[in-house]
C-alpha cells in the first residue's frame, strides 16, 4: 500500500513539476509575435527558388507596417523588375509593368497559387488572423534544434475555415523565435516545413535572417528567403500602402 | 425516245472515253460517300460515347458549377434536392462530386480533379465497380484513363500522394492507389481526372450528402423539375462544344467534296468539249436531217446524264460491298491520331444514311447534267451548212 502511495504521489509531483517547466502555448506565441511583428520597416530581401528547372533568384524591396500592410517591389532579375505586390490585411494586388501595365486582384481561389513560383502561396503570406484565434496551442515538450533548446508547441485547429489543421513549432527558449515549423493536413500528413537557418540581432530582438520554406509534398529543395538588410522605424508614408502606389 | 436511244448508242460506241469518264465519276461518287460517311460515323460514335460514359440523359448542375472555370470547382457542391435523391434511389440517376486537388507523381506536382461516383451506379459506362475491390479503408482507391496514365506515368497498383482541401478550405492529404487504368474514347472523363468512390470523397471533403452534378439515365422518361440550386442541362447544351468542333472539322470534308466533284466534272466537261469539236460533221448531218438545234443540245446533255447514271451503277457495284465492309469492320486509325485535339477514336465506323446516298447522287447528277449542257451552247450558234463543212464558229 505504501509503495503504491509513493508511486502515485511521485507521479503527481512529476506531472505537476513537469508542466510547471513549460510556459503556456499562448505565452509562447505572444513572445514570438513580439519578436516578429515589426512596427514600420523597410527591408531588402532575396528569394532563392530551387525549382525543377534550376535555381531562380528574385531580389525585392519591402515596406512593412505591422501584420496588416506590406508593399513589395521586385528589383531583380530584369524579367521581374517593376512587378509589385500590395497586401492589405487579407487582400493582395499584383502589378505587372509595361507592356501589360495591369493590376490584378488576387482573391478567393487565386490566393492558393504560388508566389512567383516559390514554395509559398499567397494564402501563406496573407493569413492575418491571430494564431490563438484559430488554434489551441499546447507546449508538448522540449527538443534541441541546431544546438538550441526549444519548446515544442502543438497548434490544433479549433475553427473550421483554416488552411492547416495542425501546426507544430519548435520555439527557441532564449531567442523566442520558431526555429522550425511543420504544417500538417487533417490526416496528419506533413505538408510544409519552415526552418530558420540563420537569425540576427535587430535592436533588442532576434529576427530571422535566412528562412527555408519547403513544400513536403514535392521533393524539391524548397525556397530560401534571405533578409539582406532591414531598416526599423522607417518613415513610410501611408500612401505607400495604396493601389495608386502600384502604378508609380 | 429517239434522242434517248441515240444518246445511249453514242456513248456505248465511244469506247474507252466513256469508260474513263464512268470510272472517274464513280470514284468520285464512292469517295464522297465514304468521306461524308466517315464524318457522320465519327459524329455518331463520339456522341454515343459521350452520352454513354459522361452525360447520360442530361445532367443537373449545382448552380456554381462551370467546368471551364477551375476556380468554380471548389464552390460548386451542395446537398442533393429531394426529387433528385429520389431519382438516384430509383436507379434513374447518379451523383458525382468534384473537387480540385494536386497529385505528386514522379516528384512533380500536377493539378487534377477528383470525381466521386457511386461504384454501384449503372447510369454511365464507367467500370467504377472495380473500386469496391479495395478493402483497405486507409487507402483511397482510384481509377484513371489511359491519357491521364500517360501524362502522369501512373499505372495500375501505383500509389501516388495527393493533396486536397475540404469544403472549409483546410488542407488534407493522403495516398491514392490506382486500381485500374481504363481505355476510354471520351476525353472528358479521362484528362486530369481520378475517379474515386463517392462516399470516400464525401468523407475526404467533409461534404456528406453533397454533389456537384447529377447524371440522369439516358432512357429516363421524365426529366425532374429544375430548382434554383440545381439546373438541368440537356444534350443540346452538353454536346454544344462537341458539335461545334465536329462542324469545324466538316470544312475539311467539304473541301474534299468540292475537290472530288470538281475533278470528276472537269473530266466530263473536257469530254463534252472534245466530243462537240470532234463530232461537228455529225451535228451538221443531224441538223440537215431535220433535228433542231435544241434537239442536238438535248442529245449531248442526255449523253452526259446517261454517263452519270452509268457511273452511279458502276460505283454501286464495287462501292456498295466496299462501303458495307468498312462500315462493319471500321477503319483503324494510326496511333499518332490518338493525341490530336479531337480524334480519340481508335477505329472509325463510317455511317451512310439514305439521305447521304440520295443527296450525293442528286448533287453529282445535277452537276454532271449542267456540265454536259454548258459546252453545248455553242451548237445554238451553229449553221448546219457550216457544221457539215466541219466549221465550228
Amino acid at each position: 500500500m505504501n509503495k503504491f502511495f509513493v508511486l502515485f504521489a511521485s507521479t503527481i509531483i512529476f506531472t505537476i513539476t513537469g508542466f510547471a517547466q513549460f510556459p503556456s502555448g499562448s505565452d509562447v506565441l505572444k513572445k514570438i509575435d513580439k519578436n516578429l511583428v515589426l512596427d514600420k520597416a523597410i527591408s531588402y530581401t532575396t528569394m532563392i527558388i530551387h525549382g525543377r528547372s534550376g535555381i531562380r533568384m528574385i531580389k525585392s524591396k519591402s515596406w512593412i507596417e505591422g501584420k496588416d500592410k506590406a508593399f513589395v517591389e521586385y528589383i531583380d532579375p530584369p524579367r521581374d523588375k517593376g512587378k509589385k505586390m500590395l497586401k492589405l490585411r487579407e487582400q493582395v494586388w499584383l502589378y505587372f509593368p509595361e507592356p501589360t501595365d495591369r493590376i490584378i486582384t488576387i482573391s478567393g481561389h487565386m490566393l492558393k497559387q504560388s508566389v512567383m513560383g516559390s514554395d509559398l502561396s499567397y494564402e501563406d503570406i496573407t493569413e492575418n488572423r491571430k494564431l490563438l484565434d484559430m488554434y489551441d496551442a499546447n507546449v508538448i515538450g522540449s527538443e534541441k534544434i541546431n544546438e538550441s533548446n526549444c519548446y515544442v508547441v502543438m497548434l490544433t485547429g479549433k475553427i473550421e475555415n483554416i488552411t492547416y489543421y495542425r501546426r507544430k513549432f519548435w520555439v527557441d527558449k532564449e531567442r523566442w523565435l520558431p526555429l522550425k515549423e511543420e504544417r500538417y493536413a487533417k490526416s496528419g500528413k506533413p505538408l510544409k516545413r519552415i526552418e530558420l537557418l540563420d537569425v540576427f540581432r535587430l535592436e533588442k530582438r532576434w529576427y530571422p535572417k535566412r528562412i527555408l520554406y519547403h513544400d513536403l509534398m514535392q521533393n524539391g529543395d524548397g525556397t530560401e528567403y534571405i533578409i539582406e538588410s532591414i531598416i526599423l522605424h522607417a518613415d513610410i508614408d501611408d500612401s505607400q500602402f495604396t493601389k495608386a502606389a502600384l502604378k508609380k | 425516245m429517239l434522242l434517248l436511244k441515240l444518246a445511249f448508242r453514242n456513248i456505248t460506241h465511244a469506247g474507252v472515253r466513256t469508260w474513263l469518264n464512268i470510272i472517274v465519276l464513280s470514284f468520285a461518287f464512292v469517295l464522297i460517300v465514304l468521306t461524308e460517311g466517315l464524318y457522320d460515323g465519327m459524329l455518331q460514335q463520339v456522341r454515343d460515347a459521350e452520352i454513354d460514359s459522361n452525360i447520360g440523359g442530361g445532367q443537373f448542375w449545382q448552380k456554381d458549377y462551370d467546368p471551364y472555370n477551375p476556380f468554380s470547382i471548389e464552390l460548386s457542391h451542395s446537398e442533393i434536392p429531394a426529387n433528385l435523391k429520389m431519382e438516384i434511389e430509383k436507379g434513374n440517376a447518379t451523383a458525382v462530386l468534384i473537387t480540385s486537388a494536386s497529385i505528386f507523381p514522379r516528384n512533380h506536382i500536377q493539378s487534377v480533379q477528383f470525381k466521386g461516383i457511386d461504384p454501384d451506379q449503372k447510369i454511365v459506362n464507367l467500370p467504377v465497380y472495380i473500386l469496391k475491390n479495395e478493402t483497405d479503408s486507409s487507402i483511397i482507391p482510384g481509377i484513371i484513363g489511359s491519357r491521364m496514365a500517360k501524362s502522369t506515368g501512373l499505372q495500375a497498383d501505383d500509389i501516388v500522394s495527393a493533396r486536397w482541401r475540404n469544403i472549409n478550405g483546410t488542407f488534407d492529404a493522403g495516398d491514392i492507389k490506382i486500381i485500374k487504368v481504363i481505355n476510354t474514347e471520351v476525353k472528358s472523363i479521362d484528362n486530369d481526372q481520378i475517379w474515386i468512390p463517392l462516399k470516400k470523397l464525401r468523407d475526404m471533403m467533409q461534404a456528406p450528402q453533397q454533389a456537384t452534378l447529377i447524371i440522369l439515365n439516358k432512357n429516363i422518361s421524365e426529366i425532374p423539375i429544375n430548382n434554383s440550386e440545381w439546373i438541368f442541362k440537356d444534350h443540346k447544351y452538353l454536346l454544344k462544344y462537341l458539335n461545334e468542333n465536329i462542324d469545324r472539322k466538316r470544312i475539311y470534308s467539304t473541301f474534299m467534296f468540292v475537290l472530288l466533284i470538281g475533278m470528276a466534272l472537269l473530266a466530263v466537261f473536257d469530254t463534252q468539249v472534245l466530243a462537240i469539236f470532234k463530232r461537228r460533221k455529225e451535228i451538221g448531218t443531224l441538223m440537215a436531217l431535220g433535228m433542231t438545234k435544241w434537239d442536238v443540245i438535248v442529245l449531248y446533255t442526255l449523253e452526259g446524264c446517261i454517263m452519270g447514271i452509268l457511273s452511279f451503277i458502276a460505283g454501286f457495284l464495287y462501292g456498295f460491298p466496299l462501303l458495307t465492309y468498312l462500315a462493319k469492320k471500321g477503319i483503324v486509325l494510326p496511333q499518332i491520331i490518338e493525341n490530336t485535339q479531337f480524334s480519340i477514336l481508335r477505329i472509325l465506323y463510317p455511317k451512310y444514311g439514305l439521305k447521304l446516298y440520295v443527296l450525293t447522287s442528286l448533287i453529282l447528277f445535277i452537276s454532271v447534267t449542267i456540265v454536259s449542257f454548258l459546252p453545248t451552247h455553242r451548237i445554238t450558234k451553229l449553221k448546219p451548212s457550216d457544221a457539215l463543212k466541219g466549221k465550228l464558229t
